[in-house]
């Protein structure tokens, strides 16, 4: 038995003797089980928590980092039998957050080795929770065009201005932020800074979306003292890793978005909904167009996510994958359409806001319906990264 | 699965390209159409397919055949679909090998298989009656009669129809129109008495014929396989013509589509190349990832064909036939429209394109009748 063999086997014998039977349903979308980790963060399910902390204790939520940044070192051949063992029994991730997704990958390529070690095992711990400080009222699209003010007053910073669109503000305990240290330079100008939400002059105000409730706040910043280690990279270095991270970002939300290949809120396919809504005739979704449009709507589906799968096999093999760029305007427009598709389907059984006599499900597709049309704009309006495709892959002029 | 191609797939597509582009490019097919050739297709260059191995990849070694596989000739087809080549692999290799092989295992219908693989011959299927695609739709009968049968009927848009040396028939034994039961294959050589051929014209100049079968008289041993057995046959045959067929056509689209970016960076208007308006660009960005969501389909469809016993391939092929219809669609119009007005002269190739596009598109069935056909297979 080879030594790969035999880990595997010490793999398999310990998730079932660790794994939490409560934890055997897959994570649902939105679950308030997501495990994102932090201090605030509260679970429905305890062994949330529990999974969490014996996977870290093995470094295993993060196998492949060096056991000093909180991961096990494994080999890139060990950490592929770990996942294949974890989703062979069906295991959930450990830990989903954005300092995983997507400070992580900037810090093990831009920080020094001292933030590393004081940053990283925190994160994959699951013990730090991380937002991310990104957009401003004045810079959306044009990024950056920031205006966030970090000025130098010898060993901290003196931070002032305003975040918005900033998810789950309220619930992290650190924030990831652009800031302007050099008002002279619009791209040279900006700087990568990581902030403890719980310094003085920090305050959140959740906002309000057309689906209701929302994870997106605001965050105003008002004279934040922050100390200089917690700058990452070199003063002005900033758009360089905010468009690497951003990267990263695209690429989680086309992940999570391959979660919107499916049916509705309630996990039904749209052929069951479809029939429950419009009828059957001889076995058969009665409403002839709505069949097309699930049957399109399916076969697209299927389409992206081969599309999917083949630009992590073309990443795996020939690096960075030219198609990676298309993979998150692509998801947004197709979850929107999802969405929309529902909606029709439900007909005014889907614009039911709340209450009596609809059914949870028919008020999420409403709400789920509202909330989508936010996936063409978030991490990148759809036309933004439409521009990047024409003149990176395109190769087409300014 | 492999979505990503090895490195002997990559050899061999880069083959077919370069014989694409220098023995059959754009311009044959346009000396075809304008000498009114007879053949339709350059017998030459079909010769070289046979000797590249490419008429053998379905055909298993022992009949002649390399069996490099559905794959391989979904390469081929892919890089031939570019420079819109016209051959008999569709017609000969893909339709009819496929139906020979799968209906019987006699000595008649190996011998045609050994033939096909060394490119010897041209078959046609003759399948369908009408001009939309109605698989089960069929009227053409073959009667009794005493040892033999008697054929009646009409096969319409028969491709290589008009010059193949043997036709496969598809009549009904039994049933009525649209029963799957009922069907039955036979072999029929061109030169029977009763068959009368008439080549078509249609917009993209490839070969397509009317058949007209007026009491013709074979024995028994016309028959492929069992009486009345030819259903299941048929829809893998289809299924593996809808995707092959796929191929040809990404093969085309992309193609066009890169003509058509190439004219974006070169045109100029208002001083400017006309590719840095941004309506332009989100408009190429579209084409672009409509034939990446395709050519993974199609990768899919074609591996399916290799690795798969055959239990998704109809979903599959129906997906895939689906989705490149409607990319061929979009690009073809897109072609035209982002040329200007050059793009609506004969001159220039895009015209071509969308001719080929509209073709295809309907053969083998349109992206409307896949969704159809989606929902029966998955049961909505």
């Amino acid at each position: 038995m080879s030594e790969l063999d035999r880990f595997r086997d010490d793999v398999r014998a310990w998730i079932a003797a660790n794994y939490p039977p409560s934890l055997r349903e897959p994570l649902r979308v939105d679950s308030p089980d997501t495990p994102w980790g932090g201090r605030k963060t509260r679970y429905a399910n305890p062994d949330v928590q529990v999974w969490m902390d014996r996977m870290a204790a093995k470094g295993w939520s993060t196998p492949e980092w060096q056991p000093e940044h909180g991961g096990a070192g494994l080999t890139p051949e060990h950490a592929r039998v770990l996942r294949e063992e974890l989703a062979a029994a069906g295991c959930r991730p450990p830990v989903i957050s954005f300092g995983l997704m997507m400070l992580a990958p900037v810090l093990h390529e831009f920080a020094s080795e001292e933030q590393r070690r004081h940053f990283l095992p925190p994160i994959a711990r699951g013990e730090i929770r991380w937002c991310q400080g990104y957009s401003e009222p004045g810079a959306g699209s044009d990024l950056a065009g920031l205006k966030t003010r970090a000025e130098d007053l010898g060993d901290h910073y003196l931070v002032n201005g305003q975040k918005i669109w900033t998810s789950y503000a309220d619930q992290a305990d650190w924030i990831f932020c652009l800031v302007r240290t050099n008002p002279e330079s619009k791209h040279g100008g900006i700087s990568f800074l990581l902030i403890d939400m719980a310094s003085p002059g920090i305050e959140v105000r959740p906002i309000q979306l057309i689906s209701g409730k929302s994870p997106f706040c605001e965050v105003f910043l008002t004279d934040v003292r922050v100390p200089k280690q917690n700058l990452v990279g070199k003063p002005g270095e900033g758009w360089k890793i905010a468009k690497r991270l951003l990267q990263h970002e695209r690429a989680s939300i086309s992940t999570h978005l391959q979660t919107g290949l499916g049916g509705s809120p309630a996990g039904r396919p749209l052929a069951e909904l479809a029939r429950s809504y419009a009828g059957e005739r001889d076995g058969r979704i009665a409403d002839a167009h709505l069949r097309d449009a699930v049957a399109r709507h399916e076969m697209r589906s299927e389409a992206i996510a081969l599309t999917l799968r083949r630009v992590q096999e073309e990443s795996g093999k020939q690096g960075p994958s030219a198609l990676s760029s298309i993979t998150k305007s692509l998801g947004a427009q197709h979850n929107k359409d999802k969405h929309e598709l529902m909606v029709e389907i439900l007909s005014l059984a889907g614009t039911a806001w709340d209450g009596a006599p609809f059914t949870d499900e028919e008020v999420e597709v409403c709400r789920q319906w509202l909330r989508s049309k936010g996936n063409s704009i978030e991490g990148g309006t759809s036309e933004i990264q439409t521009n990047i495709v024409a003149k990176q892959v395109l190769g087409l002029p300014d | 699965m492999a979505l990503v191609l090895d490195q002997d797939q990559a050899l061999l597509r880069s083959t077919a390209t370069q014989f694409a582009r220098e023995r059959l490019p754009v311009a044959n097919l346009r000396r075809l159409r304008d000498t009114g050739d007879a053949t339709g297709f350059d017998r030459d260059a079909w010769r070289e397919m046979a000797d590249l191995g490419w008429t053998g990849m379905l055909i298993p070694e022992p009949l002649g055949g390399n069996g490099f596989g559905h794959f391989g000739l979904g390469l081929v087809l892919e890089a031939l679909g570019r420079t819109l080549a016209a051959s008999p692999l569709l017609s000969t290799v893909v339709l009819s090998g496929t139906a020979l092989t799968h209906a019987s295992d006699a000595e008649p219908a190996r011998n045609l298989l050994r033939q096909i693989a060394a490119g010897e011959t041209v078959l046609a299927l003759a399948h369908e009656e009408h001009p939309r695609h109605r698989p089960l739709a069929i009227a053409t009968t073959a009667r009794r009669d005493g040892e033999g049968y008697v054929l009646n009927g009409r096969k319409r848009f028969v491709i290589d129809g008009h010059v193949a040396e043997t036709l496969l028939v598809v009549a009904r034994t039994a049933g009525a129109d649209d029963d799957p039961r009922g069907l039955s294959l036979f072999l029929l050589d061109g030169a029977t008495p009763g068959i009368s051929r008439h080549r078509l014209s249609l917009a993209d100049s490839r070969n397509s014929a009317d058949v007209q079968l007026s009491d013709v008289r074979v024995d028994r041993t016309a028959l492929l396989g069992e009486a009345g057995a030819a259903g299941p046959v048929l829809e893998r045959v289809l299924d593996v013509g809808r995707i092959l067929l796929s191929a040809e056509m990404l093969g085309a689209a992309q193609q066009a589509f890169e003509t058509t970016l190439e004219y974006l960076k070169q045109r100029q208007q208002f001083g400017v190349p006309i590719g840095s308006f941004q309506a332009l660009q989100h408009r190429a960005v579209q084409m672009y990832t409509e034939i990446e969501l395709a050519r993974s389909v199609l990768h899919a469809a074609l591996t399916a064909l290799d690795e798969d016993g055959g239990a998704d391939v109809p979903r599959q092929a129906t997906v895939c036939k689906a989705c490149v219809n409607d990319t061929f669609h979009l690009v073809s119009n897109e072609a035209v429209q982002m040329h200007g007005g050059i793009g609506m002269t004969d001159q220039v190739d895009v015209g071509l394109y969308l001719k080929r596009a509209r073709v295809a598109e309907a053969t083998l069935g349109t992206a409307a009748f896949h969704r159809e056909r989606y929902a029966t297979l998955q049961g909505f």
